[in-house]
């Protein structure tokens, strides 16, 4: 065991892990942060997506020692603390893109990620950049419809309600 | 329009903001003080004999509480299925046993042979390594058709052959459909696989054991669609633990679509280890483990035929398939190819016979049952494919062809030649609604600017009946169900107005907490903010079938709805004795009593303080307190039906298809959250392009699964899919439910595959390929090397 | 997955030496080896991680050859690759943006997947593979599936590739995975035409030479009408057959010429 501190949603937090510990495994089960949940085991599903240094990486595919001394976000940084959703979440929410919510950490934080590097991305380059998180309720419809209203763009030329 | 909150509202839900802020409480997330972790070993081989198990060195390992094996559950029951289906002769199904941990013999990868419980996950994975295992390999069981030939190798050695059940429906149709086929002016016949479909909901299982020797009460924490029935099925039938010493809890749940319906070997066995090892016990499944261990879906070989008169009018429909129950039967895996589907087989049409014969087998693979749509999907799949070939065969137009033998809406209630009666439709105008939505006619000069940029564009068109809410029970038990198929809900009102709903639904993803809050909100007329919607725990809720096959506002609503009634009946009562007036001239209408005809009134929160504090109360004729439960049985099915067009264009040189446009016209009934029900499609829909186009779940020749990851089982992406176009305006309600609604969970995932492939064969066709049929998933190389043959 | 030391050094000398232990293994991204080891199916006594050697990330172009440091990530390469764009779009093809951040060339490279992307731009571009302890001309590094030139302990601090005049990387992706079904990299130099297919090949990443020829004679899609492989040589899996795959090498390569016209 080796004691690893980072930054996680703006706060320091330290612990024990393993060289095998996995960051979502720090966050999960050695932080008590569950809101990062493991979907697959072969990196694709995206359910672990948080930030380190700015960068969104799938938590499942990369180990704790790795982000030692990193700042770290995670879906229970997104919001205020009073509490307030953010702009993406909020969006989330007003079109109903989520169901069963449980890949809906990952998509929020990949969502930051995008609107981070393409603040108005169209509604391909939105499909294209969520090839790596898996929705298996939504059909991805309203989670396209939400990214894009968060961004500040016109939702009403993708259909339904 | 509605109000907010009430019935029509598309009311954001209330459940997102844990979900969006990472507080959700799902199973994996639970963590017990002292707990242990479960690790199977698991068979690497389709079939084989057990020679030995030798867990001593791994018992020596570090952190090692308790190795298990069959030898450990001698006294238990084996996890017990669902329904009895009675063959075509009258007889029984073939049942075998499932034992939780193999006895003897293995019987596909991923059957769980023995179990470590130790200190840490890791650890107990390191243990199940080192247990050795000496398994003799049989010849694995795979295929269908050669599993029923004489002499095949038999999956048990117990029953007399691979064969479940040869059912026949309607049998005594059988003669006058063989007849009418033979007589018949043409005859179109399709024979077509419904690919096997691993259901994966994004949450995989997990299951959390937990026992108290303080009472002797035992809690398992588990990943279900259903708790109640989880406890009815693992404490009678498998463990022996009476239910009131039984809690089972599904908290938050990441999904189901069916995969978390049934009890699982996982489930009883940790509550049983909990008790052994007087210690919490719990296993996360993680998705490799999820694709050999969850019940798989679909997987049907089937030949169908549809014989028409000279006027294109439907005479006859007969259909023969098998269907995989893969190695055990799973809890509610016979009737999804029975009494589910083929009471489908005259889907939207007036097709006067119909015969469905279905073979169920069994093989060295996963466990199938049902999966969104459970054997309405292969119902419609099989039925809007060969009346689309049909109308190529006769050169009709496919709507039009539809049109002609459909049910109009004046024939309502309209009783089909496979036993169910549709109470309520009208399937033109959702054909009308999709042809108008995608601009059918103007399909021609779209297909003429894709063949510019050198593409083939397909239109395709499916309609599909579906019957939701199963009921009812003393029906369905004459059919082989093995439980009841209501749903209960106590509604409990607070001393302050407030109210907390316990139903017997589970909501996962499909929004109860938001939408039955609706529904009470518009009956009483307060706020629906006052009111909170309480499932998935046994201890809260009295009894519950829980939620699948759309059922769950069907079922589920129809007891919150008289539940709720016997609520506001009571405070009339009560409104009368504070107004006094007669009881029949009180009127409730947004949270007020009032007396018809005057100005008298009291609110909602007064009376129901006055149910609490009894002081000015009719104490001799009315007890206080203000709680009442119901439970609803239904008379009928419901019957959703719709109509769905996909539009794709094909790219010639790769064979890749792309979907440009999907649009679902559904008639639900009524509808509570035009924004929810909206959501389910979507859902459906892709789960259907995804049937369609991608997913398929491939055995090699030694029974090993191909696709065991997402590496290989192509999951619908973002990019997979469109925008989709829904439409849910044709609204016939339901007749014999209180709320008129039908249920909308599944259509999605029922008439999409269908229309996808309907649109890749249009597109071939008029490319000018001769290419009739495809089977699922329509991959790039399927498409490609079907227009190397045509 | 089993345990194992973590080192992550600060200098290649000091990686190269924690590397001398046995069953050491250097971590780049760890986008493949982690998930590999997830499955048990590799146990490294020690993981070195190149993540720390700042020296070993970067992208640099002399405008005749691009050179991105070995553990340069995906993204990195998509955003500042400008200098060799089929490059920097195939870097922002591989994965998905999370795995393309964690994810690196010299990882890549050392893997050698017979259906990841970087092989056949290195094969096509006819880089030269810069290790700690020499350099390898990508013509003499790709050895077979998984199997590469790299000795034991040897690690990749660069790559550098000669900056064609015109390229373009085509994939057909597999629907799964998202790796390439067939992926085709067209690169073309002034002394010539080089076509490298992954995904495809038996062996893996491979130069298919008769198409060379006869693009470098035209550059255009039809010179490469009258060629054919054989399926034979090509993978056959659940996703497509030999065949299949063998034809859609053809379609990609014409894709990649027409692209870069």
């Amino acid at each position: 065991m080796t004691k690893i501190t980072m930054t996680v949603n703006g706060k320091t937090r330290s612990g024990d892990a393993e060289g095998r510990t996995l960051l979502v495994q720090f966050l999960r089960d050695t932080l008590g942060l569950t809101g990062t949940h493991v979907g697959c085991d072969t990196s694709q599903c995206g359910a672990c997506v948080v930030h380190v240094n700015g960068k969104a990486v799938k938590s499942c595919t990369m180990l704790a020692a790795e982000a030692d001394g990193a700042d770290v976000s995670t879906i229970e940084g997104q919001a205020a603390p009073d509490g307030t959703l953010n702009a993406i979440q909020q969006a989330f929410q007003d079109h109903h893109g989520l169901q069963c919510g449980f890949c809906t950490p990952g998509m929020v934080m990949s969502a930051a990620a995008l609107l981070k590097d393409n603040p108005k991305p169209t509604e391909t380059e939105i499909r294209h950049y969520l090839e790596g998180n898996i929705c298996r309720c939504t059909g991805y419809h309203n989670i396209v419809k939400a990214i894009m209203a968060a961004s500040g763009q016109d939702v009403g030329a993708i259909a339904a309600e | 329009m509605p109000k907010d909150g009430g019935i029509g509202d598309s009311t954001k839900r209330r459940e997102d903001i844990r979900f969006l802020t990472g507080v959700g409480n799902y199973t994996d997330d639970i963590n017990i003080a002292g707990q242990t972790y479960a690790c199977f070993l698991r068979s690497d081989v389709a079939h084989g004999t057990i020679n030995s198990i030798d867990t001593s060195a791994a018992e020596a390992m570090d952190g090692v509480v308790k190795i298990f094996t069959a030898a450990d559950f001698a006294q238990a029951g084996g996890i017990p299925c669902g329904w009895q289906v009675t063959d075509r002769f009258g007889q029984p199904m073939q049942e075998p046993k499932h034992p939780i941990l193999a006895e003897g013999k293995v019987r596909h990868v991923g059957d769980p042979i023995a179990v470590v419980v130790a200190e840490t996950a890791e650890q107990a994975r390191d243990a199940v390594e080192a247990i050795e295992v000496d398994i003799e390999e049989l010849e694995p069981v795979l295929n269908m058709k050669d599993a029923l030939a004489d002499g095949a190798t038999k999956v048990h050695d117990d029953l007399t052959s691979n064969l479940c059940y040869d059912w026949g429906f309607v049998e005594e149709n059988r003669e006058a459909v063989d007849q009418a086929i033979k007589s018949a002016h043409h005859v179109t016949t399709l024979e077509l696989t419904n690919n096997r479909l691993v259901p994966n909901p994004m949450e995989p299982r997990v299951a959390v054991g937990q026992y108290s020797r303080a009472n002797d009460e035992y809690t398992l924490y588990t990943t279900s669609q259903n708790p109640h029935v989880i406890r009815l099925l693992m404490g009678a039938f498998v463990l022996g633990i009476p239910e009131h010493k039984l809690r089972v809890v599904a908290p938050d749940v990441g999904g189901g679509f069916g995969s978390k319906i049934y009890h699982y070997a996982e489930e009883a066995f940790v509550t049983y280890a909990a008790k052994v090892v007087n210690r919490p016990v719990k296993w996360t499944s993680s998705r490799s483990e999820a694709f050999i261990s969850d019940a798989h879906g679909r997987d049907h070989v089937t030949k169908i035929e549809l014989a028409m008169d000279e006027n294109h009018k439907f005479t006859a429909v007969r259909t023969d398939t098998y269907a995989n129950m893969g190695a055990y039967l799973s809890t509610f895996a016979p009737s999804i190819p029975t009494w589910l589907h083929g009471t489908l087989m005259a889907g939207n049409y007036t097709t006067p016979l119909v015969y469905v014969n279905v073979k169920a087998v069994f093989t060295n693979t996963v466990p199938v049952d049902a999966y969104r749509g459970a054997g309405r999907p292969e119902a419609t799949y099989q039925l809007e494919r060969v009346i689309d070939k049909a109308a190529r065969e006769i050169g009709m137009d496919p709507a039009e062809l539809r049109r002609l033998n459909f049910i109009k809406p004046d024939q309502f209630p309209y009783q089909t030649p496979v036993a169910v009666m549709y109470d309520t439709g009208n399937y033109d105008a959702t054909l009308d609604k999709a042809l108008e939505m995608t601009d059918y006619a103007n399909f021609e000069s779209r297909a003429a600017e894709s063949k510019a940029r050198g593409k083939l564009r397909g239109y395709g068109l499916a309609h599909f009946i579906e019957a939701c809410g199963i009921a009812p029970s003393n029906l369905v038990g004459q059919l082989g169900a093995r439980a009841g198929l209501y749903e209960s809900a106590t509604v409990r009102v607070n001393a302050t107005g407030s109210i907390s709903v316990f139903t017997g639904s589970h909501s996962h993803g499909q929004g109860h907490e938001t939408t039955f809050a609706q529904v009470v909100s518009e009956m009483i007329g307060i706020d629906v903010s006052l009111i909170d919607i309480v499932h998935g725990d046994t201890s809260k809720t009295p009894m519950g079938m829980g939620t699948y096959g759309s059922r769950s506002i069907a079922v589920g609503g129809s007891a919150m709805v008289r539940a709720t009634e016997k609520i506001i009946n009571k405070a009339k009562k009560i409104a009368s004795h504070l107004l006094e007036a007669s009881e029949a001239d009180i009127e409730l209408k947004d949270g007020q009593f009032s007396v018809a005809g005057t100005d008298k009134s009291v609110a909602w929160g007064d009376v129901t303080l006055a149910a609490y504090v009894p002081h000015n109360y009719p104490l001799e004729s009315l007890e206080p307190g203000l709680e009442e439960t119901a439970f609803y049985d239904p008379s009928n099915f419901t019957y959703p039906s719709g109509a769905y067009v996909c539009e794709v264009e094909v790219d010639p040189d790769t064979g890749k298809v792309d979907i440009l446009g999907f649009t679902a016209a559904d008639d639900f009934g009524n509808v509570i959250n035009p924004m929810i029900v909206a959501g389910q499609v979507h859902g459906g829909v892709a789960q259907g392009i995804g049937q369609a186009l991608l997913e398929n779940t491939v055995y090699d020749e030694n029974g090993q699964l191909l696709t065991g990851s997402f590496m290989d089982y192509a999951m619908p992406r973002a990019s997979d899919v469109p925008s989709f176009s829904v439409d849910h305006s044709c609204q016939t309600p339901c007749t014999h439910n209180p709320l008129g609604v039908k249920g909308c969970g599944e259509a999605g995932a029922i008439g999409s595959p269908p229309a996808v492939v309907n649109a890749v064969i249009d597109a071939l066709q008029r490319g000018g390929y001769n290419v009739d049929h495809i089977d699922m998933p329509v991959s790039p190389s399927r498409v490609w090397a079907a227009m190397q043959q045509g | 997955m089993y345990n194992f030391e973590f080192v992550k050094p600060a200098t290649v000398d000091e990686a190269i030496a924690a590397l001398r232990e046995e069953d050491a293994q250097a971590l780049g991204g760890g986008q493949t080896l982690l998930p590999t080891m997830k499955q048990r199916l590799a146990m490294p006594s020690k993981l070195v991680s190149l993540g720390g050697i700042a020296d070993l990330v970067g992208v640099s172009s002399d405008g005749a050859t691009l050179t991105l440091g070995g553990a340069t990530p995906h993204a990195v390469v998509a955003s500042n690759a400008g200098a060799y764009p089929a490059l920097a779009a195939l870097a922002g093809g591989i994965g998905d943006p999370a795995v393309r951040n964690r994810g690196t060339v010299g990882g890549s490279l050392a893997n050698n997947d017979p259906a990841a992307c970087y092989p056949s731009a290195a094969l096509a571009s006819g880089a030269t593979i810069v290790t700690n302890a020499r350099e390898i001309a990508a013509d003499d590094y790709f050895q077979g599936l998984f199997s590469t030139a790299l000795d034991e302990g040897e690690i990749i601090t660069a790559v550098r590739f000669p900056i064609p005049q015109r390229a373009n990387y085509q994939k057909f992706e597999q629907p799964a995975s998202r790796f390439a079904l067939v992926g085709v990299f067209v690169a073309q130099y002034a002394d010539g035409v080089r076509v490298a297919v992954t995904g495809a090949g038996n062996d893996g990443v491979f130069r298919w030479s008769e198409a060379e020829a006869a693009l470098s004679g035209s550059f255009t899609p039809d010179a490469v009408d009258g060629l054919s492989l054989s399926g034979d040589d090509m993978i056959g899996d659940l996703h497509g057959t030999g065949a299949y795959r063998a034809h859609l090498v053809k379609v990609m390569t014409k894709r990649a010429v027409a692209a870069c016209n």
